[in-house]
């Protein structure tokens, strides 16, 4: 339950030494490097443009290679296999890659030529598949697409636009000539857009039938076709084949680098480094001979580092206090099961440094909650068991992701708890078999521990909304807390204790009315003592708040009015204490629904049919349920937290610590001594 | 046969149908936006899919109430009402979650969709999106709530 202490360092070293610095500093992935603030005329900033871009694209060469080894020889993963999480390689074996880097890079070149070969072939393929469609029509023509004709012959070969028959085309084409006219038509082909003809008439007539054949709009095919077209087909098709074929070549030839793989990750992500390494550099000011470096770092690491830093690198290294317009970035350290909500936390907003850290009460929370509003044993086990299968069997999961799953873990366990205390396994499945297939007439046979929300809801909603207030109560003592920490006591006795005078009084004066009584159906008493009590606490602590609220204001008349308004306040709590209702309505969606699958699974009765119905329906209704309130019960619960919760003292507003470190994409270098 | 009995279905039907009918439109409307996400950026499905079901639950409180109240009337086992005021009480108690259901379902959806456009623009951002269609929801708890309340209790009056 801490936010870690952080330490500034000022670096200022030799620039001879300044890459195996930068790279040292990347290996160990514990500095978050600040280079603004540091602008100073006399110093200078390297251009590193060209060397990032270059890496860049090799590392971006890498990618496409190791896409096209995916696509050619894919590797054979397991159904989870992304869970597994980056692959772990030593540093030796980096070193390896390093070392036969020229020879991969020209691997690399050799394999995108060839895809680029590839991706010509096709192309090639693609335009002989569209001229044998253009062929097609003209197969019946048995002489070459460019013939021009015989000696004293001439032959017109193109199209008509609209179906005409060979008579008609005649007529057309020897109009004015004398009767019988010396021309020959021939019909290839003819659908209703277009008739493809070949004309023959004597030289000396061409251009009599050339301009009759264009008046009914002849023409000349689009593309120019040399050949006999049936020839000309099969000499395309058989160019299909011999492009497929070299394709199909390349492929296998660029799936025979698959063994490479692995140095490929390696060599795409040492390339990834060395970008950002330069990118770094490029914003490093520097001067002729030494270079300057900020940064933040655990202030439990400051010592260490600064050491190595001396010792190998022979840098100065001085401790610095931070610049009035600077925040220490913020990194959470948990307790282990804490530590899984951490990410919950953060997708709502780190807390500042001297802020507290709700992690661990939090999380608290947030795990009975979740297993209030799923509440179902059977579908708790399922969660416990499926989260602990993947926990066991993929231990390099990414951080985020294994926190998150921890964290549904004991969600699982916590709502196999409440499961049992409401007395729901998969509903009321235990019964309902009992009762089908087994004849079995009697009692409950799993009783709840506690009680069964749907029998007794009014019950369980003022069971609920006690919790709210202890949730409630918790964010505001964390407000408290912090009041202390800072030494403000009027702060807190004004904006906390206040409260709970005020909020606690309110209470204990409601609970024993007649108007509580009926709405709840149960009367409180309490000792003679406690009503006067009550009132003496709601009545301070109102006065404290009318007074105290807006102490920051000079002008009396205001500072009350502040305070008026902020007694109104009360309603607010109010409006939260219900809001965790929807401990109660989740809750009974969850059983409610969970009964109505079993029913509907039961209806056709006993016997073997009955029995496979009765699976299928269960199996698929409970996944559905579990499905849908799952959703809900993760939505409400970081509701509850963020909106309630958070809203009573938390603000939010820390940056990340985002150290400069490897950012590989494929494998994760483990240091090896 | 009596007129009770027919108020009740009359109710339960309803609280189904009118929830039903605002998930449908509050998840096709997620639903739309969340497709043009995905078309840009299939990364992002997780996220998009869970903020499109948001809308989804009023369809599921309403199937609640409609099964409590059929258990209650008599028609899924137990014993049939026979008094028509009795019925128009159960028609009553169904209408909260039917009307509240109808209503805060459409307008969860909308905001879903302005949601998806923030995880669209924003996919780091999806913890603090994923909070404004869930406030809408709270109204549908509370009608979902007031619905319960008054189903189970009406039987102690008759």
């Amino acid at each position: 339950m801490a936010i870690v202490d952080m330490q500034k360092l000022g670096i200022c070293a030799s620039k001879k030494h300044r890459k195996e610095i930068l790279e040292f500093l990347q290996s160990v992935g514990a500095m978050e490097i600040i280079t603004s603030g540091l602008d100073d005329p006399d110093l200078e900033k390297m251009d590193t443009m060209s060397s990032r871009n270059k890496y860049e694209k090799r590392a971006e060469s890498y990618d496409r290679v190791l896409k096209l080894l995916d696509q050619y020889a894919p590797e054979n993963k397991g159904f989870l296999a992304s869970l597994n999480g980056k692959e772990q390689v030593g540093r030796s074996q980096l070193d390896k890659v390093i070392e036969n880097r020229w020879k991969t890079n020209r691997e690399v070149q050799t394999i995108l030529d060839m895809d680029k070969k590839i991706q010509e072939c096709e192309g090639i393929a693609v335009k002989d598949e569209n001229q044998i469609t253009a062929l097609t029509p003209w197969l019946a023509l048995d002489i070459p697409m460019s013939f021009e004709g015989t000696g004293k012959t001439c032959a017109l070969i193109g199209t008509i636009p609209d179906e005409h028959a060979a008579s008609d085309i005649y007529a057309a084409a020897s109009q004015g000539m004398a009767d019988p006219a010396p021309v020959s038509v021939d019909v290839i082909s003819a659908d209703k857009d277009m008739t493809r003809v070949s004309v023959v008439c004597l030289k000396k007539d061409r251009a009599k039938v050339e301009e009759n054949l264009r008046n009914i709009g002849f023409a000349k095919p689009l593309q120019p076709i040399v050949g006999i077209p049936a020839e000309e087909i099969e000499y395309l098709k058989k160019d299909i084949e011999e492009q497929k074929k070299t394709a199909d070549g390349l492929r296998k030839q660029i799936a025979e680098y698959a063994g490479e793989r692995e140095s490929f990750r390696i060599a795409a992500d040492y390339y990834r480094m060395r970008r950002d390494k330069y990118e770094l550099l490029g914003e490093i000011p520097q001067s002729e001979n030494v270079f300057f470096l900020e940064g933040w770092v655990q202030k439990s690491q400051a010592e260490r580092i600064a050491k190595i830093l001396t010792e190998r690198y022979g840098a100065v290294v001085g401790m610095e206090e931070k610049r009035e317009d600077e925040m220490e970035p913020t990194l959470l350290k948990n307790n282990s099961f804490s530590e899984s909500a951490e990410g919950v936390l953060a997708s709502y907003g780190l807390p500042q440094h001297g802020k507290v850290d709700p992690t661990f009460i939090m999380s608290i929370f947030y795990v009975i909650f979740f297993g209030m509003m799923l509440s179902d044993a059977g579908y708790g086990i399922i969660m416990a068991v499926a989260c602990g299968i993947v926990l066991l069997k993929f231990k390099n999961l990414e951080e985020g992701l294994h926190k998150m799953i921890k964290l549904f873990f004991w969600c699982g366990l916590s709502t196999t708890f409440w499961g049992f205390m409401y007395g729901g396994f998969f509903g009321d499945a235990i019964q309902v078999i009992a009762e089908t297939f087994f004849g079995y007439k009697g009692d409950t046979i799993l009783k709840p521990l506690w009680f069964e929300p749907i029998k007794e809801p009014m019950r369980l909603l003022l069971w609920c909304m006690l919790f709210g207030l202890i949730h409630l109560y918790a964010g505001l003592g964390i407000k408290g807390y912090e009041y202390l920490k800072d030494h403000d006591i009027v702060g807190f006795v004004s904006d906390v204790l206040a409260w709970y005078l005020f909020v606690t009084g309110l209470v204990f004066i409601l609970l024993p009315t007649d108007l509580f009584a009926s709405i709840a159906g149960r009367t409180f008493t309490f000792p003679a003592f406690v009503a006067p009590l009550a009132k003496i606490a709601a009545i301070a602590g109102m006065l404290i708040i009318l007074v105290m609220s807006g102490r920051g204001r000079k002008n009396w008349g205001l500072r009350i009015a502040l305070g008026a308004y902020d007694i109104y306040g009360v309603t607010s709590w109010l409006s939260d204490v219900l809001s965790y209702s929807r401990l109660l309505a989740l809750g009974l969606a969850t059983g409610v629904i969970a009964s109505v699958v079993n029913m509907m699974a039961s209806m056709f009765g006993g016997g073997v049919i009955g029995v496979i119905l009765f699976t299928l329906i269960f199996v698929l209704g409970h996944t559905l349920n579990i499905g849908i309130n799952l959703l809900g019960a993760y939505v409400h619960t970081n509701r509850l937290q963020f909106v309630e919760f958070f809203g009573k003292f938390y603000e939010g507003g820390g940056k990340a610590f985002l150290p400069f470190r490897e950012n590989n994409k494929y494998v994760e270098i483990k240091e090896e001594k | 046969m009596n007129v009770g009995m027919v108020w009740a279905l009359a109710g339960a039907v309803l609280s189904t149908a009118l929830a039903g009918m605002g998930s449908a439109w509050g998840v096709g409307m997620a639903g739309q936006a969340a497709a043009g996400v995905i078309a840009e950026d299939p990364e992002q499905f997780a996220k998009v899919l869970i903020l499109q079901l948001l809308p989804g639950t009023q369809g599921i409180y309403g199937l609640l109430v409609t099964f409590i109240t059929l258990s209650q009337i008599g028609i899924l086992g137990g014993n049939p009402i026979t008094d028509a005021n009795i019925g128009f009480l159960y028609f009553l108690a169904c209408l909260p979650i039917a009307i509240v259901g109808l209503v805060s379902a459409y307008h969860q959806g909308r905001t879903s969709v302005a949601s998806i456009g923030v995880v669209a623009k924003r996919p780091d951002q999806f913890g603090k999106s994923m909070l404004f269609p869930a406030m809408v929801e709270t109204y549908a708890i509370l009608a979902l709530l007031v619905s319960i309340l008054a189903i189970t209790n009406i039987a102690s009056l008759a």
